[in-house]
């Protein structure tokens, strides 16, 4: 008899007999993870300047570029709520922000449905730089324009972070679709 | 890539509903989002005690965090030790006859207030401090500079007093949880403290500007008398911060005071201490609510 190609009963999410996708995996890993992002005010870094990239918003961001369809288009309310309660900006500033950029991402890929890593970047750059601006006029204090600039060093670093987050991403999402499974 | 077909929609009546009532959603979610935006603006203590709790919930996460950054600090600095050691050791030892001298007149100084004092029939007790904790966060996205600290009410932390450190005020309480709080850092462009020249009485308030430094306003404007390194120390004006207590050291000269740097960066410190209020009635006093005092002070 003709043997199997050994390689034939397992792909890169692990084996194919007797193991399925997790649903609690596959669809909680985006939302654990952006959650998890969320709590960056806790890190060890007492910033005297913002200097840290919303991770939260980037975890977003690029889990909504790289996946479709996944997270439902309601998911900015809770997880901008939870955002909120850890950021330090006034409550309902993410809830705000993170639907605002469930709607428009979807608008954009509507329009421009063939995407590449260029378009994903810019689009997240811009998303991003919006995000900060919004984020500081909400905060409920008056800045003028030369206090603005206070953000700019922060904008930077989230821009230059987002292929980093997007990579990671794109690693979870190998991790989420494993057959951890057991069947029968 | 392009999109999922289930994203186009085209003629499935079903698909469409779905996308339409996406959209309704998410609209929803901006909506209720800008209501409670508008809330929060409008009262910003509104959402205090929900905030508390949910810092409560991940406090342990920061705590751990906290005890990292203190002991990665301490690791680095050792290694940057052994670099300078003998200048530094010499250094350190011209530094220490110095002090010797110092403390000798301080004692004779302190005697001398003491005496003082007593002649004046002033009181004066040891302030005690209400709570010791640690800085387990800070909120580095924002442009707000809050602190977390790990102490609350449970530790007998109450909203406004006064936060320190051995290097100088740090900030003062602005919620209090269960088992943490959240402090308004100097740095943040809400708070002013009422400050005055370490060496004389030229009284100024000390602004956050949210980028790390402190913007030092005179109150009497004329011929600016500042200079490069003068230190500010609290004046104990407002019956909030106790007296004496370093804040900033001025690094640049403007039209109307100066740009101070932080002398007790929260990034630096260990532990802090949470301080009674200096004068509970001359707070009680001004008859405004404690959180819209600021306002007014402005």
């Amino acid at each position: 008899m003709e043997r199997l190609n050994p390689n034939a009963r397992r792909d890169q999410f692990g084996s194919k007999i007797n193991r399925a996708h997790s649903p609690v995996l596959a669809y909680g890993l985006p939302w654990l993870t952006i959650l998890l992002a969320s709590l960056t005010p806790l890190l060890p870094i007492i910033a005297s300047a913002p200097m840290v990239p919303p991770l939260g918003y980037l975890f977003l961001l690029a889990w909504r570029v790289l996946r479709p369809g996944l997270l439902p288009m309601w998911a900015g309310l809770p997880l901008g709520f939870f955002h909120d309660l850890y950021s330090g900006q006034p409550l309902g500033s993410g809830i705000l922000l993170f639907s605002l950029t469930m709607i428009a991402l979807d608008l954009i890929e509507v329009r421009f449905p063939w995407r590449g890593f260029w378009q994903d970047w810019g689009v997240a750059a811009v998303f991003s730089t919006l995000y900060l601006f919004f984020s500081a006029i909400f905060s409920g204090v008056s800045l003028n324009w030369i206090q603005l600039s206070l953000i700019l060093p922060q904008i930077l670093i989230t821009i230059m972070l987002f292929p980093v987050v997007a990579q990671i991403v794109s690693l979870l999402d190998r991790v989420r679709l494993t057959r951890v499974r057991r069947i029968g | 890539m392009a999109p999922p077909s289930a994203q186009t929609s085209g003629s499935n009546k079903k698909a469409q509903l779905g996308r339409f009532a996406g959209y309704v959603f998410a609209s929803a979610g901006a909506l209720i989002g800008a209501l409670l935006l508008i809330i929060s603006l409008w009262r910003p203590e509104a959402f205090y005690g929900l905030r508390s709790m949910a810092t409560d919930a991940a406090s342990p996460v920061g705590e751990a965090g906290a005890t990292g950054r203190v002991g990665s600090r301490s690791f680095f600095e050792a290694i940057a030790g052994y670099y300078d050691a003998g200048s530094r050791n010499a250094e350190l030892q011209r530094e220490n006859e110095i002090a010797r001298v110092r403390l000798a007149e301080m004692r004779a100084l302190e005697q001398e207030n003491a005496r003082l004092k007593a002649l004046l029939d002033l009181a004066e007790g040891e302030i005690t401090p209400v709570a010791t904790g640690r800085l387990i966060g800070s909120s580095s996205t924002s442009t707000r500079r809050f602190g977390y600290l790990g102490a609350g009410q449970d530790d007998g932390v109450q909203v406004g007093m006064p936060v320190s450190s051995p290097m100088g005020l740090v900030g003062r309480i602005l919620e209090a949880g269960n088992s943490t709080s959240r402090v308004l850092l100097l740095t943040d462009v809400e708070s002013i403290v009422p400050v005055r020249r370490a060496t004389d009485d030229v009284v100024a308030f000390a602004e956050g500007r949210a980028d790390g430094s402190l913007r030092i306003r005179l109150i009497n404007l004329g011929i600016n008398p500042l200079e490069e390194g003068d230190i500010f120390v609290t004046s104990g004006a407002g019956g909030l911060f106790r007296p004496g207590v370093a804040v900033a050291m001025v690094s640049e000269i403007t039209d109307d005071g100066a740009i101070g740097q932080l002398l007790s960066n929260p990034a630096a410190t260990d532990f802090v201490i949470v301080e009674p209020i200096f004068e509970p009635e001359a707070i009680v006093a001004a008859d405004a609510p404690f959180t819209s005092m600021q306002s007014e002070e402005e």
